[in-house]
């Protein structure tokens, strides 16, 4: 899954996002409905299709679409 | 390693006793609409039962108790072992099994005693009272499971206030020759024990001048220190990275063919997480994957009896293959395999 993939699949797993507003480089804190309950929609969404885990620390060292994207793909080639 | 097969044990029958008094997510008003619906959506939990001040774990165990013991027609002289598990005991001292040896007039030849799990707590208090009842010295015991949560949520904790039910059940289990064996496979793990916690009251922190203190945590989580404190990400983790691979170790040990198991009964932490254990486990059936949590929320060790006796009320007839799996504040984790005989289920209580 390259990480245009990824961001379109992350976007689709936030309610009310108008398709596209979502791009690699969005902080996705600032995304209008986060809530930490998001967090573990994004947890369960990566553990789900790359059999990977993410970590409070890695969530709290990451800002955009495109580090956690990062985090995914260092720790599947690991 | 914790992997057991145990013969000779059946369990009877299962009563569960709520509070009549509900919570509706809806008005919650910490809530906004989006993280309303969202929290319905994903957690999946729309109303729970929580105690008045009055009312106690052992209170809501000591009712189910009499139930199944009514509803099976035992004889109380005949109950050879009592386990209370729970972490809302009604004293630090003494156990509370044995103030309910004494309430529900059991005999004083009844060994008794109080195991301090939470949500693994089910499945531990089946293995345990499965291991005494197998050797046939005795042969009928009583688990009683529950926890009276509310007690120790704080409203203003949106990551711990809307989450948690309080509910007791009573399990009456026999020593049967005829009995499939049961497996278990338990486990353990304190590096998690900042996961769930209650910082003050015991004996490591017993109670201060600043205990009772409301401090914010994080925007939407307030506490003090003598309430239960959840860390959402970490217990996900945990349950993604741990339980399937301990239920399919089991199911491994058993020699059960998956296909084989009729129900699924989870621990009703989460929609989410339990979703996302289901789908680890390749379970496509949705039927065979119970659900409680709508209605009840969390029960803690009381939410796989509970979902049994509200879901799967006559549907457990014989050569039912049943699989249980509870997970969480320890770590602690635990699941158990086995094909019932005719396992009675006793209407809800509502206390």
């Amino acid at each position: 899954m390259d990480i245009h993939e990824f961001t379109k699949q992350i976007e689709a797993e936030f309610e009310e996002v108008e398709p596209g507003t979502i791009t690699p480089t969005t902080n996705y804190r600032e995304i209008k409905s986060w809530s930490s309950m998001y967090a573990l929609i994004v947890i369960a969404f990566v553990d789900a299709n790359f059999d990977v885990q993410l970590s409070a620390d890695d969530l709290r060292n990451s800002q955009t679409i495109q580090d956690i994207y990062n985090i995914v793909m260092a720790k599947k080639t690991n | 390693m914790a992997l057991f097969k145990l013969n000779n044990v059946s369990i009877k029958g299962i009563a569960s006793c709520v509070p009549k008094e509900k919570e509706f997510t809806k008005d919650y008003s910490y809530f906004s609409e989006p993280e309303f619906d969202l929290f319905v959506k994903s957690v999946g939990i729309l109303e729970r039962r929580v105690a008045p001040t009055a009312i106690s774990t052992s209170d809501l165990c000591y009712h189910a108790a009499e139930k199944i013991i009514t509803d099976l027609n035992w004889k109380k002289e005949e109950i050879d072992c009592l386990i209370f598990v729970s972490q809302s005991p009604d004293y630090f001292l003494p156990a509370t099994a044995i103030i309910l040896q004494h309430r529900l007039g059991l005999n004083k030849r009844t060994m008794s005693f109080d195991v301090g799990l939470g949500c693994s707590g089910y499945v531990y208090g089946l293995q345990l009272m499965a291991s005494l009842l197998s050797s046939g010295n005795i042969k009928k015991g009583l688990l009683l499971v529950g926890d009276k949560s509310t007690l120790s949520t704080y409203i203003e904790d949106k990551s711990t206030y809307p989450l948690f039910g309080d509910a007791g059940c009573a399990t009456a289990m026999e020593y049967d020759t005829s009995a499939n064996p049961i497996y278990f496979n338990l486990q353990s793990d304190g590096s998690g024990e900042d996961a769930i916690k209650i910082l003050d009251g015991g004996a490591r922190n017993t109670v201060r001048p600043d205990t009772f203190d409301i401090t914010e945590i994080e925007p939407g989580v307030k506490r003090s220190r003598r309430h239960l404190g959840l860390k959402g990400i970490d217990i996900f983790n945990f349950a993604l990275k741990e339980v399937s691979p301990n239920i399919n170790e089991l199911i491994e040990y058993s020699g059960i063919e998956k296909e084989k198991i009729d129900y699924f009964v989870f621990h009703q932490a989460n929609k989410l997480i339990n979703e996302s254990v289901r789908k680890k486990l390749k379970v496509t059936d949705l039927n065979k994957v119970p659900y409680s949590i709508d209605l009840f929320g969390n029960t803690s060790s009381a939410s796989i009896p509970l979902t049994i006796t509200t879901k799967l009320k006559d549907k457990l007839q014989d050569h039912t293959t049943l699989l249980f799996s509870g997970f969480g504040v320890g770590y602690s984790w635990a699941s158990c395999i086995f094909e019932t005989k005719n396992i009675y289920c006793s209407d809800l209580i509502e206390l």
